[in-house]
């Protein structure tokens, strides 16, 4: 914006309402594909569950196509707060999102662990990336033969140590936990990589100077090299939390939310409120998804004020 | 059940099927259906002596994966409806019947006799006293036990009338004594518990009782259901340990292996049970205990059945097909080759079957009803309520009260007083 004002104040005589033209349209036209499909992809649908979530519909239209819901207002809103399965789904996601963070400093420490110039460092490397290549599937498999009852690695393992076996997937109490480590595998491969890249950006002037100062170890990583990889934490930070409140594939794959319901997730059991087998219920699915958007709309405003900030400061 | 077909080339072999027969001069009648391979070649073999029989009408079937089906069904119905589409009885119907969505079918059924042929699955195919439902197909369930578990721990192998509820949790005692599971399933998809719930429920306080309770008309902390949970809870030490985590496949490996003695599962679970290495000398079939003397026997038969939709281009020729598919004939071939019962009470079963045999023996002798299984009995949200309160209480049994009192909060919820 500014640009094209020192452009107009450079040459006034110019400022043809031709040039004007160009000068205003031309973004809009190259954001215009953008746009429209941020539009029909993102606002639209985010405008249709709202309006969604003020009705009671199972998913039918009749013979003629009409739409067959009846609007409850408020409702389904007022279901929700006196709805057990919604208080269980929404403290387990509090969990994840707690838990979760623990993938920021094992990632950070791995990451340094793995920034060194040895024989084989690739290999290394790329050995600690696998889980975050794979599909998240695949991992929700591997961990739910792990915790497997009867054959399971962890259960053989317990059953070893205690004389018996702990069936993670079958006990309400440790279930979300258990779905929450599978989860934090491929995360912490996602911070390290994260972190890797943001390490190489590290001044090594810096280091050299501070290390004739005396600093090392733990005074080294907090003061000198941590302040440096503030926006690769930034982004961690946001991966994390988003990844957290997000976990669906997990839990469908490993529990489909049991034992009876207490590993569910907002985003589970909003999936099963609209789409699941005993679900089609789509107006309390769709205000199960408004809640879960607020929550991230918090999480996401805050990213976007302090981007919105670093960069305005620029 | 519904969940035991998993089809995989189900969809390619449809495409192929339904491109070969494109004759422009027949009067076509569609039908989306969602077939395994097996059931499919036995559909497909239904639709040729159809048409042999009427070579004016072309049938096209159209096989849909079966998970995705349930899903598909939603959009097909409005969008592009078939003439015929499968679907199940009791109240899984109910949402595309209230929509307006299956066309009532009563005239086909008074037509055909089959009020008389199919006496069993009238009220399972009505809803406000018309019928929008053709059953051609169903499966009981009951206790599959393993003989040689039974020779294993030292215990008298029943015979096909059964045993009665004292002797079976006697015999569990025993199970449990030689570190066999007395009765193994496997909950993580939830269903299976809702088998022994109902068959415990069933046996306690008979078939109106489940019918009611899955209505909504009886309070689960009435003295009724209490006794239910009661007899439930006898039973819950001598279930599989964390059944919760696997899936019901899991169960009858364990199962088969001889570490489980009984299962109370669908007849479809026969075909795992042979795969994994059992025979009819070592597997055998009988009906779930007596528990309260005296009340007519009731037996859980979920049924399958396929509907002529509101939106059908063509449907005298489809119904023509569905009286074909209520046919004796017709319903002893496609059973004969799935393995499963037919509905028309003048079809025949194969007598070398001895599962079978069993079942059609159990389910034409029971004298208290045929119950289509809970999760359709109920309504929809209702059902998954309930299963997960059965298998809580088969992993919690302290947690009785809570899970009553939520039970109940659900019920009174959906359906006010």
């Amino acid at each position: 914006m500014s640009q094209a004002a020192d452009a107009g104040a450079v040459v006034p005589a110019r400022r043809t309402s031709k040039r004007w033209n160009q000068r205003t349209l031309a973004p809009w036209l190259f954001l215009a594909p953008g746009l429209f499909m941020f539009t029909v992809y993102v606002l639209w649908p985010i405008v249709q569950s709202i309006t969604l979530s003020f009705y009671d519909w199972n998913g039918l239209y009749n013979a003629d196509g009409d739409f067959t819901g009846t609007f409850v207002g408020a409702r389904n809103y007022a279901e929700l707060m006196t709805d057990p399965a919604f208080e269980t789904s929404l403290w387990n996601n509090l969990k994840w999102l707690v838990l979760y963070m623990a993938a920021l400093p094992i990632g950070l420490f791995i990451a340094i662990f793995l920034n060194q110039t040895v024989r084989g460092i690739r290999l290394y490397k790329s050995l600690f990336f696998f889980p975050f290549v794979i599909s998240q599937v695949v991992v929700g498999l591997i961990f739910a033969w792990f915790y497997a009852p009867n054959f399971g690695l962890f259960y053989l393992l317990t059953e070893t140590i205690t004389g018996k076996g702990t069936a993670i997937l079958a006990n309400p109490d440790l279930v979300t936990y258990g779905i929450i480590a599978a989860g934090l595998w491929p995360q912490i491969a996602y911070v390290v990589i994260l972190y890797l890249t943001g390490l190489n950006n590290v001044a090594p002037d810096q280091i050299e100077a501070a290390r004739l100062d005396g600093a090392k170890g733990w005074r080294m990583l907090w003061y000198v090299v941590l302040p440096q990889l503030r926006p690769a934490t930034f982004i961690a930070v946001i991966v994390t939390v988003i990844g957290a409140l997000r976990s669906f594939d997990l839990v469908s794959i490993m529990t489909s939310g049991g034992p009876f319901g207490s590993s569910r997730v907002l985003s589970y059991y909003m999936y099963e409120m609209a789409l699941g087998e005993f679900g089609f219920r789509m107006g309390y699915g769709a205000a199960i998804a408004v809640v879960l958007f607020a929550i991230m709309m918090i999480f996401i405003s805050g990213f976007i004020w302090k981007m919105w900030r670093d960069e305005t400061e620029r | 059940m519904v969940h035991k077909k998993a089809g995989a080339l189900a969809v390619m072999a449809a495409l192929l099927m339904s491109t070969s027969a494109m004759a422009q001069d027949k009067r076509v009648v569609t039908w989306n259906a969602d077939y395994d391979p097996i059931p499919l070649a036995a559909a497909e073999a239904l639709i040729a002596d159809f048409e042999a029989a009427n070579p004016e009408i072309d049938v096209q079937l159209t096989n849909f994966d079966h998970e995705a089906y349930k899903n598909a069904i939603r959009n097909f119905l409005t969008a592009d409806p078939p003439d015929l589409a499968n679907w199940y009885a009791a109240n899984r119907m109910r949402p595309f019947v209230e929509a307006g969505l299956f066309a009532d079918i009563s005239d086909v059924w008074a037509n055909n006799g089959l009020m008389e042929s199919l006496a069993s699955s009238v009220p399972s195919s009505t809803i406000d006293g018309k019928q929008y439902a053709i059953p051609y197909t169903y499966y009981q369930w009951g206790i599959y036990y393993n003989r040689d578990a039974y020779a294993a721990a030292g215990v008298e192998v029943p015979g096909p009338e059964g045993v009665n509820w004292e002797t079976f949790l006697a015999n569990c005692e025993k199970f449990k004594a030689a570190s066999i599971d007395c009765v193994t399933t496997g909950s993580s998809a939830l269903w299976p518990v809702a088998g022994i719930f109902d068959y415990v429920s069933l046996r306690t306080n008979g078939y109106q009782f489940h019918s009611d309770l899955a209505a909504g008309k009886i309070s689960w902390t009435s003295p009724e259901a209490r006794a239910v949970f009661e007899n439930l809870g006898k039973l819950q030490p001598f279930v599989t340990e964390n059944h919760a985590a696997i899936d019901w496949q899991d169960a009858a490996a364990i199962f088969v292996q001889g570490k489980a003695a009984n299962y109370v599962m669908g007849n479809f679970a026969v075909g795992v049970f042979k795969e994994g290495g059992m025979t009819n000398d070592n597997l055998g079939f009988m009906v779930f205990p007596e528990i309260t003397p005296g009340i007519a026997r009731a037996e859980e038969a979920p049924t399958d059945t396929i509907h002529l939709t509101s939106g059908a281009k063509n449907p005298d020729d489809a119904k023509a097909f569905l009286a074909y598919m209520a046919s004796p004939e017709a319903q002893t071939k496609w059973n004969a080759a799935v393995g499963q019962l037919p509905t028309n009470k003048n079809a025949t079963v194969d007598p070398a079957d001895p599962f079978l045999t069993a079942g059609f023996q159990a389910l034409s002798t029971a004298t208290g009803g045929i119950a289509q299984f809970w999760d359709r009995d109920a309504d929809a949200e209702y059902a998954k309520a309930g299963m997960e309160g059965f298998q809580r209480f088969l992993v919690q049994p302290e947690a009785l009260e809570e899970i009553l009192a939520q039970l109940e909060a659900t019920r009174t919820r959906l359906f006010p007083q």
